[in-house]
């Protein structure tokens, strides 16, 4: 049964007393997670991790080039040719505990220098082909085994994404501040009330169940010292205190499998900053957020892998403006207990004028589905039939990326 | 779509088999002119709802796009009176509002704390702009010049929190954006183009030609932001025929267009300026075209072709159908509207004329699903509340997604249900039409003082905490009776049995919590 039958098959009766033995059954498997955190606006991957061993980088971005590690403010060395930029220390510790991996040179294949097409192209898994009508992570959700919970998947935010739209229906839940606070919907002569009204099986009573759903779980997994901190100031920054949240529902939920959150403010056209500065105030937060997240997993850790991606990157050449200007290849982020980290992969094409992407742009030489493709096989286990369903016409890998994971 | 009543149903068949006839019956039904209502104003009151049914919808859509023509309401034009950062232009609001320069201050650099207190000071201009928009959209009896706002707006979006914007929001809304809503693509454009607030926006005020004498500070080379986005946004589309060279071309030619230096302005209170010393004076070759050295003039030629162009036509005419009849709108729809635009040189109203008399938009009633802003706008107007205070209409829009100014991309918001549809949403909703129902929103209050958080880099989130609760008005809980009676022709069964089943203090926000009110 999947979950478009359960819904349907529940009609106008509440779906709670339903779903109760569900999540006991499931309750004691350890549950493979995914959580994909989508930098949109372009971060500039070449700031982020750099490639400090190329004079290419330094002749190309006089004012805004992160210096050599030893140098005063200078990037934290990864390896002989890379390293990450200051504001990301707090993810230093997971690099060399080989637990954070970065896969650099990567991106769509799609040329596109539109944030909202290239966009487009990483959510709907299908790059080129901008009508395919769902995203790839409902795809995954729809070829993931085993009976459906509203929770299943969780988009952070008030709004869906299209990379969680399909089939399969989502939730999206506020996280931070003032999430868990009382509304009138928890009210039951309101609920019953409005139950009647959201009975039928169209979309819009279908995503009234979800969020009744949603909410119930959310409110039973955030314990009530949660719940009055939450009361209280907003947090200066957004991410750490979504992680926070996130983590306190994937250790108590233990269906949730899927997750995803987007952050915004990376299109730097103009004073992007080195050290310090535009970019250095936005990555800091998303280090802080993802080192918390991590450890406040505790053992769920080990079977959670976060990505980080973007939809295409910057210039390699600084503007006019001490900003960059949109480009092609990025680096993608992979954090996990069972990565096989410590390491950067894929191809590095090289930074001189002949090795750029029409002269301009970092080239991509590793196609975002395959890393991608890589950790689902392997650590969503899903298998070959799955996989032509998530990205299809995903063309064969043109070197090899090496393994990612732990097998 | 919930199902509508027979009927309504059998309505729709009559008119549609009369193919000769006007688009609306005459004398129109009551599910017509709430139709009409939903689309070309933000959603139906007993007074526009008794003023359409005397006058028809034909005239009632003619009026429309005639803005200038009509009126205004005497109770708006007092409350924006109060709102004295409106008056203020790009010029004088930097200077009063702006962060302070040593050439202002006697040579004397500020302190730190001296730049924070000015910028909380700051902060009523976003939020009279807030308060403004607001309220016309409430009660201007100029609609579908607001709808149009709204839709402008949204196609050329500034974002707030980005720099200087937070001064020059209100501004551009009523300097680049109102004027010309329904006026004349190309001046609307044109106007746009020239704002303080797309310059800084977009990052064309730092536009420079490398080498040029003018070239210094971060001010030393092509930014290539602004003159993609036009092309891609704002005029021919993602698809419409332009290269990676036309955008830097167009970049180019829009070199030296940018901001006056304090005090160097023209002097007529705008803040833009054409700095020749900045602007490339080579020939550049623009779709096909090759752009003579004419400083500013380049830039106005560049963008008369990119308005003239049909990429541009059937690019807005799209976006028209959409945001009016459905979110996948009719192909031949869109072929006529374009047609429309490319004949009438981009007339607006010509265009919206064919539209909203077209056999598409009468039959597409309920079609579209309101974007939080359509919604807490239409729930308001509906039960005709007294609203002294927006701000809780103003968080609520923020929670659901969609915070006042504070689109941070340039696509602005969506109007799809795609974009809108969500289980938190819907509670969300359903958590504000309860509270609307039950008279527990603070909306008689006084205004408030202007908020104490940050305005930059707002998450819609912190936009929305900004607001904090106030202390609880005695609730005056909404009668649902002639709410029921303005609306019931466009509910359906299983709301109206829900609402009749319901107890009466929850009758009105099953009203305004409805599957079918959220639609239009």
């Amino acid at each position: 049964m999947n979950r478009r039958d359960l819904l349907g098959m529940a009609g106008g009766v509440a779906l709670a007393p339903l779903l109760g033995p569900v999540w006991a059954a499931r309750a004691d498997e350890a549950p493979q997670r995914l959580v994909v955190v989508m930098l949109r606006g372009a971060v500039d991957g070449l700031n982020v991790v750099v490639p400090y061993g190329e004079q290419a980088y330094y002749d190309a971005r006089p004012t805004i080039a992160i210096q050599k590690p030893g140098a005063d403010n200078g990037a934290l060395p990864l390896d002989g040719h890379f390293a990450l930029h200051p504001a990301l220390a707090a993810l230093l510790p997971l690099w060399n505990d080989g637990k954070l991996a970065f896969i650099h040179a990567a991106g769509s294949p799609d040329p596109s220098r539109s944030h909202f097409d290239a966009q487009q192209f990483i959510e709907n898994g299908t790059p080129g082909h901008a009508t395919t009508p769902d995203g790839w992570m409902n795809r995954v959700l729809a070829a993931l085994p085993g009976p459906r919970t509203p929770t299943d998947a969780l988009s952070v935010g008030p709004t869906l994404p299209f990379i969680l739209k399909g089939s399969v229906a989502v939730a999206n839940l506020p996280l931070g501040p003032k999430a868990a606070q009382p509304m009138a919907i928890d009210q039951p002569q309101v609920a019953s009330a409005f139950d009647k009204l959201y009975a039928g099986n169209d979309r819009q009573s279908l995503a009234y169940r979800q969020g009744r759903e949603a909410r119930t779980e959310l409110i039973a997994d955030m314990s009530t010292e949660e719940q009055m901190a939450d009361a209280g100031a907003p947090p200066a920054d957004a991410l750490p205190a979504m992680a926070d949240h996130l983590a306190g529902l994937m250790t108590k939920d233990r269906h949730l499998r899927l997750a995803f959150v987007s952050l915004g403010g990376w299109d730097t056209h103009v004073n992007q900053g080195n050290h310090a500065g535009q970019l250095a105030n936005r990555l800091k937060p998303l280090g802080d957020g993802l080192a918390e997240l991590a450890q406040k997993l505790g053992p769920d850790w080990n079977d959670t892998v976060i990505v980080v991606i973007s939809e295409f990157g910057r210039t390699v050449h600084e503007n006019g403006n001490a900003g960059t200007d949109h480009g092609h290849g990025n680096v993608i982020w992979v954090l996990g207990g069972k990565v096989n980290g410590g390491k950067i992969y894929g191809e590095w094409p090289g930074l001189a004028t002949a090795q750029l992407y029409q002269g301009r742009d970092l080239a991509v030489t590793t196609d975002y589905r395959h890393p991608l493709a890589q950790i689902l096989e392997r650590h969503m286990r899903l298998n070959n039939a799955a996989m032509a369903k998530i990205f299809p016409g995903m063309p064969a890998p043109r070197g090899n990326l090496g393994q990612i994971l732990a097998a | 779509m919930t199902l509508r009543s027979p009927c309504f149903l059998a309505a729709i068949c009559v008119v549609a088999l009369a193919a000769s006839l006007p688009a609306f019956a005459d004398p129109a039904s009551d599910q017509q002119i709430i139709h009409v209502l939903n689309r070309i104003a933000f959603g139906p009151t007993p007074a526009d709802v008794a003023h359409v049914k005397e006058i028809g919808i034909d005239r009632y859509i003619d009026e429309q796009l005639h803005p200038d023509k009509i009126a205004e309401s005497p109770a708006l034009t007092e409350r924006l009176v109060g709102l004295d950062t409106l008056k203020l232009n790009p010029v004088e609001l930097f200077k009063e509002y702006g962060p302070i320069l040593p050439i202002m201050n006697g040579g004397v650099k500020p302190t730190p704390e001296e730049q924070k207190a000015r910028r909380q000071r700051a902060r009523i201009i976003v939020q009279q702009a807030q308060d403004a928009h607001i309220w016309r959209a409430l009660h201007s009896r100029r609609q579908l010049q607001e709808v149009m706002v709204d839709f402008w707006y949204n196609h050329f979006n500034i974002f707030a929190g980005k720099g200087l914007d937070h001064l020059w929001v209100g501004r551009f809304e009523a300097d680049a954006i109102r004027p010309y809503a329904l006026g004349h693509f190309h001046d609307l454009l044109l106007a746009t183009a020239h704002s303080p607030a797309m310059l800084f926006y977009l990052d064309n005020q730092l536009n420079t030609a490398p080498g040029s004498p003018g070239a210094k500070g971060n001010q030393t080379g092509i930014n290539e932001n602004y003159a993609r986005e036009i092309m891609e946004l704002h005029t021919l589309g993602v698809d419409g025929g332009y290269t990676q060279d036309d955008v830097i071309a167009l970049a180019r030619i829009l070199t030296g267009w940018g901001l006056a230096r304090p005090g160097l302005g023209r002097g007529d209170g705008s803040a833009q300026v054409f700095d020749e010393s900045r602007h490339d004076v080579t020939p550049k070759n623009f779709l096909g075209r090759t752009i003579e050295p004419a400083g500013e003039a380049e830039g106005v030629e560049a963008i008369g072709m990119l308005a003239a162009s049909p990429a541009t036509a059937h690019h807005i005419a799209f976006e028209l159908a959409q945001y009016f009849v459905a979110d996948n709108p009719p192909q031949a729809l869109v072929d006529r509207l374009a047609q429309r635009f490319h004949a009438t040189d981009g007339d607006v109203a010509a265009v919206l004329k064919t539209l909203l008399t077209s056999r598409e938009f009468r039959d597409s009633a309920g079609q579209k699903y309101k974007t939080p802003y359509q919604y807490v706008v239409s729930a308001a107007r509906v039960a005709g509340v007294e609203v002294n205070n927006p701000r809780p209409l103003i968080g609520t829009m923020a929670r659901l997604g969609e915070p006042l100014y504070y689109c941070q991309t340039p696509d602005g918001y969506k109007n799809t249900e795609d974009a809108w549809l969500s289980p938190d949403a819907t509670t969300l909703r359903i958590g504000f039409a309860t509270g609307l129902g039950r008279g527990a929103l603070p909306l008689k209050n006084p205004r408030p003082a202007p908020p104490a958080a940050p305005a930059v880099m707002a998450t819609p989130q912190l936009v929305a905490d900004r607001h904090e609760p106030q202390p609880p008005p005695k609730p005056e809980p909404l009668d649902a009776a002639p709410l029921q009676a303005l609306l019931g022709p466009t509910l359906g069964d299983n709301t109206r049995s829900a609402v009749a089943a319901a107890p009466d203090n929850l009758k009105a926000a099953l009203i305004l919590g409805s599957p079918d009110f959220m639609r239009r």
